[in-house]
C-alpha cells in the first residue's frame, strides 16, 4: 500500500508540468548523416527552448527501411508525435483515412500561404482544403557537378552546360577518364533522366508529361529528343562501375570522371573533401540551360494524438519549422534551400547561392514525387534502369514502354 | 507422477553417454603431423579459411583508415596510417539524430531484448520439436506442416497482419510482444530443427525411459536436453545471430527508448543523403558483430559429440 | 556391422493408447507443449497467408484497403519484365546455392570432424560472416568484385592486363557474382548443422566400418549420410527458406543491377509494398511466391509426415 501512496504521489508531481502544456514529442525522420545529423539538432534545440522536449526516433533509410517502419507505428495504434515524409504523396493516404491532424490554425496564426514558396510545396500539404503537413526544406535534382582536374587533364574547357558536356565525352573518353558517372542504384537514373526532360524538354514539357499526365506528349516527338539525349547519356555513363550515388561523386571529385547530374546534396561530398566551388569543381544549375529547379525536400506530418499536450506540443513544432530563424539555422546545415524567401542566406557557398536565386526568381517547377504517385515512380525507376544498363533497348522501345506508364499513371 | 527413483536406469545410460561426451570428435588418433592426410585436411580448411578471411579482412584495414586514405580506393592495402578513431567514433560519437552517443546507446537495449527472446524462443520451439518427435498425436504434422510453410514467407509481408495481432491483444510496442514475434519467426526453423534431431536420438533411450516410468516432461529434462547439446548450440547460434541483428522488429515493435543497436548500425551505415564514412560503417559492423562471434567461439566448448549409441545398448 | 542402420524415416511410435480411455486427455501433456506451435501455425502462418491472399486481390497502396479489383495485380505483375527475371534469377541461384551450400558445408563439416587442431578457430571463421550484418558485408564484397579497385585490379596490377572479372557489372554474370557472397555468408551455418549432425553418429558405426575395412569415403556416402537424413531435411529448409528470402544481399551488392538483371522476387515483393506503396501488387507478387513453395512442400510433408504410421 505504501507503495502505490508513492506511487500517487510520484505520478501527480509528474503531471505538474502538463498543467503547463508543455510536452515530450516523439519524431521519427531519417536525417541521420553528419550534416543532416547537425541540421535535426537546430531545429531540436529551438524545439526544446519552447519549454516542450524532442524525442528523437532517427530512422535511417527513407523509402524501403523508415516509411513502413512509420506507417506501422501510426496505424498500429501507437503513433509518434511527427513523423518526417518527402514532399508529396508519401502520407496522402494516411491523410485520408483520418490518421493525421490537420494544422489550418497554426498555418492561418502564421500566414504560410504568404510565406512559404514556392507555393507548390503547401499545395502538397494539402488534401480538401486543410493543411496537412510543415514543409522543412527544398532540395532540388537539377545539377551538373563537373571535375574542373577532368577537363584540364583531357585539354578541353570546362563545360557550359549540357550540350558541350555531351560534345567533350570523347576527348574524356581519350584522355581515359569516365565521362559521366552514374551509380548503379535505379533512382539516380531515374532522377538524371528527368533532369534532363526539364533542362533540354523545358518546364512545359516537364510539366505536361507529369503533370497532365498526357500519353501522347509522352510518345511525341519532342519526347523522342529527350529519349535521343539519355541515349547519349547512357553510352557517357556506360563504365562507371560503381553503386552508390556518393561514390559516383567521388569519382568526379577525385578527378576520375567529367561530371555528373545529382541533386543538390552532392555539394555536401565535395565540401567534406575540401573542395571549393568553381575552384575544383563546377556545378551547372538546370545543366546550364533551364535555368528551372524542381523544388522536393522534406515535410514534417503530425498523427492525431489524444494526449492534449501533445497535441498541443505539434502545434508549437509546426511554428517552429517554420520559424526564419530556425530556417536559416537548419537549412545551412543541412545544405539545402529554405522554405521562405524573406530569409537571409548570407553564409551559403556559391553553388547553394545560385540555387536560391533561380527559386527566389520563381523560376520553379513540381518534383515528380509530388505530381506522380511512388508506384508510378518505381515503374519509372525500372524502366530507366534497364535502359541505361541494357544497350540493346533502343530509345524507341523505352519511349514506348514509357507512354505507357504516364498514359496509366496516377 | 513417475518416480524420481525409477528412472535409475536411464541415468545410468545418460552417465555413460556423458563420458564418451567426454571423448570428442569422431575420427582416427593424429598420426605423424605431417602426413599427406594432414597436409590435405589442413591445406583445404587453410584455402577456405582465406576466402571466408578475405572480407573480414578489407572491413578490417578500412575500419583502421582515415577518410582521405580510404577514399584512395586501395582497398587491400594496409593503412598507411592506424587511427582507431572510426572505432571510437562508431562506439561513442556517431550521432543518430540527435544522440551523438553512438552504438553504445543501443547496447543494453539489444541485450535486454536478446536474452528473453532467445531463451524463450529455443524452450518453446525445443519442447515442440520434442513434443512431435515423440508424442505425436493425431493432426500434429498438419499443424507442423502449416509452420515449415511459414519458413519461407518473408517478414516483411507479415508486418502489417501482426501488428494487428498484436494490437488487438494489447501488447504492441512493449518487450513482451517483441520477444513474442522473435519467438513466432524462429519457431519454424528451431521446430524443425528439434524434432528432427530427436528423431535422430535412438529409439531405445526413450523406450527404457518409458519403461521407467518416465513421463513427458522427465524424459524431456533428463534424457533429451543431455543427450542435444550440440543442436542447442546450432539453435543458439541462430537465434543470437538472427535476433541480435534484427532491425526491422526490434524497430516496429518498440519505442526510441528501447531500440535495440541494430538501429543505431543502420542509422550509421544507410543514410541516404549526405556523407558516408566508410571506415566507420566498418567499425560499426565489426562491433556490432562482436556479441555473436564471442557466442560463435565459447559455445564451441559445448559442440561435442552429444549421443552414443553404445550406452543404450549397454 | 554389427548394427544395422536405422530405418531413414524419423518415425517414433505413437504412444499406444493402453488403457486409456479418453481421446482428448490422451497424451495430454504434449498437446499442452503444442499449443504455442498450434496457435502460432493457426493464427499467424495460415491466419497472415490468408490476409495476404485475400488483399493481393484489392487496389490496396499504402494502406490495405478492400476495395476488389480481382485479377488486376497478377496481370501486371506477369507483364513486368523485371519479375519474370527476378523468378529466372530466382532459379539459377537457388538450384546452385543449394548445390554449393550442401557440398560446401558437409565437406568442411568432415573436415573439421576428424579430430583436426584448432577447430574452434576454423569453426568461428567460417561462421563469422554469418554474424556480420549484411548492409556492410554486401558492401564490401561489391568492393572487392569491383573492377577497379578489387580482384581484377588487382590481378591486372600484377602484369595479367587481360583479367577479366567483373561480376557485379556484367548483366550475364552478375547473378553468380551474388552466389560467391551468397556462400560465404551462409555456408558456415550449414557446416555447424552438418557437425552437429555428424557429432550425433554413432561412434559404433564407425568402429564396425573401419573392422569391415571399408574405405572412409564410402562410409560417409552410403552409411552416414543416409543416417542424417533428418539433419538435411532441416539443413534444406533452412537453405531453401533463405533462398525464397533473398533479398538484403542483393541490396547491398547490386541493388538489383546492372539495370534489373540482379533482380530477386522477394526484393520485387518489398519495393512494391514499401517503395511503391502498392500493397496490392507486393501481396500478389508474395502470394505467387508462397503458391511455388507450397507446390513443392505441400507433397513432400505429406509423404514426409502424414503418409505413413509406423511403430
Amino acid at each position: 500500500m505504501r507503495i502505490r501512496a508513492f506511487a500517487a504521489v510520484l505520478a501527480a508531481t509528474a503531471a505538474l508540468p502538463c498543467a503547463a502544456m508543455a510536452a515530450d514529442l516523439e519524431v521519427t525522420h531519417w536525417w541521420t548523416s553528419g550534416g543532416e545529423a547537425a541540421a535535426v539538432k537546430e531545429l531540436a534545440t529551438a524545439f526544446d527552448a519552447t519549454g516542450n522536449k524532442w524525442v528523437d526516433g532517427a530512422i535511417a533509410g527513407s523509402g524501403s527501411t523508415a516509411r513502413p517502419i512509420m506507417i506501422s507505428r501510426i496505424t498500429g495504434g501507437d503513433p509518434m508525435g511527427a513523423t518526417q515524409f518527402n514532399h508529396g504523396r508519401q502520407a496522402e493516404e494516411l491523410v485520408m483515412s483520418g490518421l493525421m491532424r490537420d494544422l489550418n490554425d497554426v498555418a492561418e496564426k502564421g500566414k504560410w500561404k504568404d510565406i512559404i514558396k514556392p507555393a507548390s510545396l503547401l499545395a502538397s500539404c494539402t488534401y480538401e482544403g486543410k493543411i496537412y503537413c510543415a514543409p522543412v526544406n527544398i532540395h532540388s535534382w537539377q545539377w551538373l557537378w563537373l571535375s574542373n582536374a577532368a577537363f584540364e587533364k583531357a585539354g578541353v574547357p570546362v563545360p557550359k552546360d549540357w550540350n558541350e558536356f555531351v560534345a567533350a565525352g570523347p576527348k574524356l573518353r581519350e584522355a581515359g577518364l569516365q565521362p559521366l558517372a552514374v551509380g548503379g542504384s535505379a533512382f539516380q537514373v531515374n532522377g538524371l533522366f528527368d533532369t534532363l526532360v526539364i533542362a533540354l524538354g523545358g518546364t512545359e514539357l516537364y510539366n505536361k508529361v507529369y503533370k497532365d499526365k498526357d500519353e501522347e506528349t509522352a510518345a511525341g516527338p519532342e519526347m523522342a529528343k529527350i529519349f535521343a539525349a539519355a541515349d547519349d547519356a547512357r553510352k557517357l555513363a556506360k563504365g562507371s562501375n560503381v553503386q552508390d550515388w556518393n561514390q559516383a561523386t567521388n569519382l568526379v571529385i577525385t578527378g576520375k570522371a567529367g561530371g555528373q547530374i545529382m541533386g543538390d546534396w552532392a555539394q555536401g561530398e565535395f565540401q567534406q573533401a575540401g573542395q571549393v566551388a568553381g575552384k575544383d569543381y563546377t556545378c551547372l544549375p538546370g545543366l546550364g540551360l533551364n535555368q528551372t529547379l524542381t523544388t522536393g525536400g522534406d515535410a514534417i506530418y503530425f498523427p492525431i494524438l489524444k494526449d492534449e499536450a501533445k497535441s498541443k506540443a505539434q502545434e508549437v513544432l509546426a511554428e517552429t519549422i517554420v520559424d526564419p530563424k530556425v530556417q536559416v539555422a537548419f537549412n545551412l546545415k543541412k545544405g539545402s534551400v529554405p522554405i521562405r524567401s524573406d530569409v537571409d542566406l548570407a553564409a551559403a557557398n556559391d553553388c547553394m547561392k545560385k540555387g536560391i536565386e533561380i527559386i527566389s526568381k520563381g523560376s520553379t517547377a513540381t518534383s515528380t514525387d509530388q505530381l506522380v504517385s511512388a508506384d508510378t515512380q518505381k515503374q519509372k525507376e525500372d524502366l530507366m534502369s534497364e535502359f541505361f544498363a541494357n544497350a540493346s533497348i533502343t530509345p524507341k522501345q523505352a519511349q514506348e514502354r514509357f507512354a505507357s506508364i504516364i498514359g496509366s499513371a496516377d | 507422477m513417475a518416480n524420481v527413483s525409477t528412472l535409475n536406469a536411464t541415468g545410468a545410460a545418460i552417465d555413460a553417454v556423458r563420458t564418451e561426451i567426454a571423448a570428442g570428435p569422431r575420427g582416427k588418433k593424429p598420426k605423424k603431423v605431417l602426413s599427406r592426410r594432414n597436409i590435405m585436411i589442413y591445406g583445404i580448411l587453410g584455402l577456405a579459411a582465406l576466402y571466408y578471411l578475405l572480407p573480414l579482412y578489407v572491413m578490417v584495414v578500412t575500419s583502421l583508415k582515415g577518410m582521405p586514405e580510404v577514399r584512395l580506393g586501395n582497398i587491400f592495402s594496409p593503412p598507411m596510417e592506424i587511427t582507431f578513431e572510426p572505432w571510437v567514433k562508431a562506439w561513442a560519437e556517431a550521432c543518430t539524430g540527435l544522440n551523438c552517443d553512438g552504438l553504445s546507446r543501443g547496447f543494453w537495449n539489444s541485450v535486454r531484448i536478446l536474452v528473453p527472446s532467445v531463451i524463450v524462443s529455443i524452450a518453446v520451439a525445443s519442447v515442440s520439436g520434442y513434443a512431435l518427435a515423440n508424442w505425436r498425436f493425431k493432426g500434429s504434422e498438419l499443424f507442423f506442416s502449416v509452420l515449415i510453410i511459414g519458413a519461407f514467407i518473408p517478414y516483411q509481408v507479415m508486418i502489417y497482419p501482426l501488428v494487428i495481432i498484436l494490437r488487438e491483444i494489447g501488447i504492441y510496442g512493449s518487450l513482451t510482444g517483441l520477444v513474442i514475434v522473435h519467438t513466432i519467426f524462429g519457431m519454424p526453423i528451431l521446430t524443425l530443427l528439434f524434432r528432427n534431431y530427436f528423431a535422430g536420438l535412438p529409439e531405445e533411450l526413450f523406450k527404457a525411459a518409458r519403461i521407467d516410468g518416465a513421463g513427458f516432461w522427465q524424459i524431456y529434462g533428463r534424457i533429451m536436453l543431455p543427450m542435444s547439446l550440440p543442436i542447442f548450440v546450432v539453435a543458439i547460434i541462430i537465434q543470437v545471430t538472427g535476433i541480435w541483428n534484427d532491425f526491422l522488429f526490434g524497430v516496429v515493435f518498440t519505442r526510441p527508448d528501447t531500440y535495440p543497436m541494430t538501429v543505431q548500425l543502420n542509422n550509421i551505415v544507410n543514410s541516404v543523403q549526405g556523407v558516408k564514412e566508410y571506415n566507420v560503417n566498418m567499425a560499426a559492423t565489426l562491433l556490432t558483430g562482436a556479441v555473436p562471434l564471442i557466442v560463435y567461439f565459447v559455445s564451441g566448448r559445448l559442440f561435442v559429440r552429444g549421443i552414443a549409441a553404445g550406452a543404450v545398448k549397454g | 556391422m554389427s548394427r544395422t542402420v536405422p530405418s531413414a524415416t524419423p518415425s517414433r511410435p505413437l504412444p499406444k493408447s493402453s488403457g486409456r480411455p479418453n481421446q482428448l486427455f490422451r497424451n495430454l501433456n504434449s498437446k499442452i507443449a503444442l499449443t504455442p506451435m498450434i496457435l502460432v501455425a493457426a493464427v499467424v502462418f495460415f491466419g497472415g497467408t490468408i490476409w495476404t491472399v485475400i488483399y493481393s486481390f484489392t487496389n490496396s497502396r499504402l494502406l490495405p484497403r478492400a476495395s476488389f479489383v480481382g485479377f488486376d495485380q497478377y496481370e501486371r505483375l506477369w507483364a513486368s519484365s523485371r519479375w519474370i527475371i527476378s523468378i529466372q534469377n530466382l532459379l539459377i541461384y537457388g538450384i546452385l546455392s543449394l548445390i554449393f551450400s550442401l557440398v560446401v558445408g558437409f565437406v568442411l563439416a568432415a573436415l573439421m570432424d576428424q579430430k583436426i587442431r584448432f577447430e574452434s578457430a576454423f569453426r568461428t571463421i567460417f561462421l563469422y560472416p554469418f554474424a556480420l550484418s549484411f548492409i556492410v558485408t554486401g558492401l564490401v564484397w561489391q568492393w572487392i568484385l569491383n573492377p577497379e579497385f578489387g580482384v581484377q585490379g588487382i590481378v591486372r596490377s600484377l602484369g595479367w592486363t587481360s583479367f577479366t572479372f567483373d561480376p557485379l557489372y556484367n548483366p550475364d554474370i552478375v547473378i553468380y557474382g551474388i552466389l560467391i557472397a551468397g556462400l560465404w555468408q551462409g555456408t558456415g551455418l550449414v557446416m555447424c548443422l552438418m557437425l552437429a549432425g555428424l557429432r550425433g553418429i554413432d561412434e559404433d558405426i564407425w568402429k564396425a566400418a573401419r573392422v569391415d575395412g571399408i574405405p572412409m569415403w564410402r562410409t560417409y556416402l552410403f552409411v552416414v549420410i543416409p543416417m542424417m537424413r533428418p539433419v538435411f531435411i532441416t539443413t534444406l529448409v533452412l537453405i531453401g527458406s533463405g533462398i525464397v528470402k533473398l533479398y538484403d544481399l542483393v541490396v547491398a551488392q547490386t541493388s538489383g543491377g546492372p539495370g534489373n538483371a540482379s533482380e530477386v522476387p522477394a526484393k520485387y515483393v518489398y519495393d512494391y509494398m514499401f517503395q511503391a506503396q502498392n500493397l496490392g501488387q507486393g501481396f500478389a507478387a508474395s502470394t505467387m511466391m508462397l503458391l511455388t513453395v507450397a507446390i513443392i512442400i505441400i507433397p513432400w510433408a505429406y509423404l514426409e509426415f502424414g503418409g505413413k504410421k509406423r511403430g
